[in-house]
């Protein structure tokens, strides 16, 4: 299979000589065309250190990500934008939609920054609403929206730039449970039906359960990695829940 | 201890936030300055005593005018600082959940104003007598003194005037914040930046039926003004277009605000292209919570235009009138065969022996007064005037007196009407430079300046109507009143001198004898010294039996003008300015104000790849905006309100109006402009903090 991303031995330390962090301390791991990878870990393991490392917001101490061979930590200002704006999507725990846009108008405007024609975005929103089943919301504005809704939206706008790869963090951490599993049919759409590359980070058991690989980060470190194979939801639920028993207390709270 | 260190952190932190809020108390405060302190600049200038005068009326108006100003400024301040509290709630929620007290909050807040007033008010103050080093400058050009050397001015009153006012503000501020701060709740406090938005659409027909209305309203207050400027009488008259632009300026913004997104949204392709979506939202979303406050800034931008550009076009015009209507050194008039209207200058006072001596000509007069004027002139010419009973302005009108009764009753329909001869008119003409003319037997003309009475006389003129004179039948030569001048003055007054072949005159009926020179000597304190030893002869006993001639020189002209116009040019630059501050201040406070809720959205847009090329632009479209909008409205309102003003102000000369606008841009480019590019840096830094 094609990789679209390789994480090769980064590392991320904050602070001075004095008091140094090693928020991630060498981490390698590929993603293939198609996974969906899930990462685990309490809060302070270092995840949203490594997301934003991938997704460019933050810059690696040392190491190299390269997506589709293109080593994104040599890329610089307009090149990260570029890099950003074409290549990735993003899904937010708070959604990050603009309050004073439609539905419509935000899923549009990741197309209209690209430059794209009217005609063409006006196509693309209508079909990644119909199948994101956001279509009735798509003249309301993000207050008027429940949370669910929102997070589709948000992932609509993540997906319609047809980017290499989905970056969600924490996408459900501000759901209930019925739109978090609503949520997560859509992301298994998304991977399986549309081929599109995801990498969500999460401390929930349940939402790491509709991913194909579950990666567990504890101290900036891969601690362990599990394959779904060709285990069904309910099976590889109960194998992250032991990883998790294993991992200690930590993660419990996530339960 | 530790209050005063946190509010001094406090001021730290928000020096670089809140440029504009410096930026408008140190501005507000050397204005403040600079104009009370000018009588100080104009002490140690050699100025005539009436020169003197009219600066101690120019500084008990500033004074009164400093009293308004100083309202306006406090309003400001407290809007301001309004503001920033609102900003600040999350850090006062966090301290009151510390456990530190409301009034210990309070007293913080009392610190930072404390200190703010003080930082402020010192470089205020330092600013403020610097600028009125330059000011002074300004002042002597005014005023036409010679600045023969750098004195450095400081002017304590006016530095203590400073100081009191503004602390007076400072404590209404203080008074307001403590207000604030004890009404506060602390789950508001907390939450206060998170409540998202809420956006309500207008109903777009109704906004469209709005705006039409508002427009028509508009149209017609527009027309009131101009148009129907001579039916305007009694002062409600004026009221009434001036609401009506009021409301209709307020609905304006508020049908605009509903209809410019609608307009552009239908235009899908410009409306999804790049960031044009959000900083049309952002626009819209504003606007829509403003629209009263767009509306003030507006109004005062428009007082502001019209204040600057007519003030300054009165100075232009008088400085050229005085060119133009000034031409020669000295003008002396001699009333002549007084006795003849023996009732009419009984009334005014003069006696019967002066009446009765009435039989010489200007000259001839100072001759007797042993004055051997002519011998400091270089050249000089003599004319007379006459009048007659039989020729008023009843007469002149004709068959049209009745029209012109009905609709100008104010007018003095029994005066003489002033005669002269061709031949003297072209004499004194060619003396001053200007147009002569010719005229047939049985022909007249009228040369008149001052532009009511040349329309009033015009509407006689193009009907033709004859005129007789000393048993001459004479036919209007022209169908409109020609321009020209005898006596010399500061503004277009001459209501009006009849032109008549030399033939015609009858000599019995000669009424005043005018000499007309130019001095020997061009040097200002020789000519000071002639004319004072003319005002001498006023001393003489021999005044009270020989009426002496009455003399309008250049120089007296010169001298009243000089301090009109200057008085009206401060004052006019003094509230001008003041105004432009405020408005333009308003609405940098509002853009900054809403930038922490810009933050988090620009926020958004960097993390989807918007790159900060894009991000800057739409910032400096939607900033752009904003400050345009209300100044555009204005700009039209001002073409029309100017025109207004040019109507009322026509004694003083409307004729320099380009020069004036020009001057009145270059202050609003470099005021407006200046705070529109801090308010764009400002946002720019608030939202550069990357994620």
């Amino acid at each position: 299979m094609e990789k679209i991303l390789e994480v090769k031995n980064i590392e991320k330390y904050y602070g001075n000589k004095s008091s140094l962090t090693k928020a991630i301390d060498g981490i390698s791991f590929d993603i293939e065309k198609g996974e969906f990878v899930a990462i685990m870990g309490s809060s302070g393991s270092g995840k949203t250190t490594l997301l934003n490392l991938v997704s460019t917001i933050d810059k690696v101490t040392s190491g190299h990500i390269l997506v589709e061979c293109l080593d994104i930590t040599k890329l610089k200002g307009e090149e990260l934008n570029k890099f950003r704006r074409e290549q990735l999507g993003f899904i937010f725990q708070d959604f990050n939609l603009l309050d004073t846009l439609t539905a419509y108008e935000n899923i549009a405007l990741s197309l209209a920054i690209l430059n794209m024609p009217y005609k063409e975005i006006d196509e693309k929103v209508r079909k990644v609403a119909k199948e994101l089943n956001i279509l009735g919301v798509l003249e309301k504005y993000p207050y008027e929206m429940s949370g669910g809704e929102k997070q589709r939206v948000a992932s609509a706008r993540a997906v319609i730039t047809n980017p290499k790869l989905i970056l969600a963090d924490e996408p459900t951490g501000a759901l209930d449970s019925k739109s978090s599993k609503m949520l997560l049919e859509k992301f298994n759409y998304l991977n399986n039906d549309l081929g599109a590359t995801i990498l969500m980070v999460t401390h929930d058991a349940f939402t790491a359960s509709y991913a194909s690989r579950v990666i567990f980060i504890k101290d900036g470190k891969i601690f362990k990695e599990i394959n779904r194979g060709d285990d069904n939801r309910k099976e590889f639920f109960d194998k992250i829940i032991d990883v998790v028993t294993l991992l200690g207390g930590d993660l419990n709270d996530a339960l | 201890m530790m209050l005063c260190k946190l509010s001094l952190k406090n001021i730290k932190k928000s020096i670089k936030d809140y440029a504009i809020y410096f930026f408008t108390l140190i501005l507000g405060i050397s204005i403040f300055y600079v104009f009370n302190a000018l009588e100080s600049q104009t002490v140690l200038m050699d100025v005539s005593s009436s020169t003197r005068d009219i600066i101690k009326l120019m500084m008990t108006i500033v004074s009164s005018v400093s009293v308004f100003v100083s309202f306006v400024l406090g309003f400001l301040i407290i809007y301001a600082s309004r503001f920033l509290m609102k900003r600040r709630s999350k850090e006062f929620g966090i301290y009151l959940t510390l456990g530190i007290s409301k009034r210990k909050i309070s007293m913080i807040l009392f610190l930072e104003t404390l200190f703010i007033g003080i930082l402020s008010l010192l470089v205020g103050l330092g600013l403020g007598i610097i600028a009125s080093q330059i000011m002074s400058l300004l002042v002597a050009n005014m005023f036409e003194a010679n600045l023969t050397k750098f004195t450095f001015i400081f002017s304590a009153s006016s530095a203590i005037k400073t100081i009191i006012y503004f602390s007076i503000m400072y404590l209404i501020v203080m008074i307001f914040n403590t207000l604030s701060v004890s009404k506060c709740k602390l789950i508001d406090l907390l939450n206060g930046a998170k409540t998202s938005e809420k956006v309500k659409l207008k109903n777009p027909y109704l906004c469209i039926i709005i705006f039409i209305i508002a427009v028509i309203v508009l149209g017609k207050a527009y027309h009131m003004v101009t148009a129907e400027f001579l039916t305007l009488q009694e002062v409600d008259d004026i009221i009434k277009p001036i609401i009506m632009g009021v409301i209709s300026t307020f609905l304006i913004f508020w049908s605009l605000s509903g209809l410019i997104l609608r307009i552009v949204q239908s235009i899908k392709r410009y409306y999804y292209k790049g960031l044009n979506s959000f900083t049309l939202r952002q626009f819209s979303s504003k606007i829509n919570t403003t629209v009263f406050g767009t509306t003030i800034i507006c109004l005062m931008l428009f007082v502001t235009i019209c204040l600057l550009s007519s003030c300054l076009t009165i100075k232009n015009s008088m400085n050229k009138n005085i060119r133009e209507l000034a031409p020669v050194d000295a003008m002396f008039s001699q009333n002549i065969n007084m006795n003849k209207n023996y009732e009419y200058y009984k009334n005014y006072g003069y006696n019967d022996l002066q009446i009765k001596n009435s039989n010489y000509t200007a000259k001839e007069m100072f001759e007797l007064y042993n004055f051997d004027i002519t011998s400091y002139f270089k050249n000089y010419i003599e004319v007379n005037t006459y009048a007659t009973k039989d020729l008023t302005m009843n007469n002149t009108l004709g068959s049209l007196l009745d029209y012109v009764r009905t609709n100008f009753p104010f007018l003095a329909y029994d005066t003489m009407e002033t005669i002269m001869k061709i031949s003297d008119y072209n004499k004194v003409a060619k003396f001053y430079g200007i147009d002569e003319y010719f005229l047939n037997d049985n022909q007249y003309m009228i040369v008149a300046d001052f532009n009511s009475m040349v329309e009033i006389r015009n509407i006689a003129l193009k009907n033709k109507e004859q005129i007789s004179l000393f048993g001459h039948t004479l036919n209007p030569k022209y169908e409109n009143c020609q321009d020209g001048f005898l006596e010399m003055s500061s503004n277009h007054i001459n209501t009006g001198i009849i032109l008549v072949p030399d033939n015609v005159i009858d000599e019995d009926y000669l009424f005043k004898n005018y000499l007309i020179g130019n001095y020997k000597t061009s040097d200002k304190n020789e000519i000071i010294k002639i004319e004072n030893s003319i005002n001498e002869l006023d001393k003489s006993s021999k005044t009270k039996e020989y009426l002496l001639p009455i003399g309008t020189t250049k120089l007296s002209i010169k001298e009243a003008t000089v301090g009109l116009s200057a008085m009206v040019t401060f004052i006019g630059l003094y509230l001008g300015i003041i105004f432009l501050i405020s408005s333009a201040a308003i609405l940098g406070l509002k853009e900054l104000s809403e930038s922490s809720d810009n933050k988090e959205r620009f926020k958004m847009l960097r993390k989807i790849g918007v790159s900060e090329k894009m991000i800057n632009k739409a910032l400096f479209r939607q900033i752009l905006i904003f400050f345009m909008l209300p100044l555009i409205l204005a700009i039209i309102h001002s073409i029309f309100g100017i025109k207004f003003a040019i109507q009322i102000l026509e004694v003083f000369g409307n004729e320099e109006l380009l020069p004036s606008i020009i001057m009145t841009s270059i202050f609003l480019v470099l005021i407006y402009g200046g705070y529109f590019l801090i308010t764009y840096n400002s946002s720019k830094n608030i939202i550069k903090e990357r994620f």
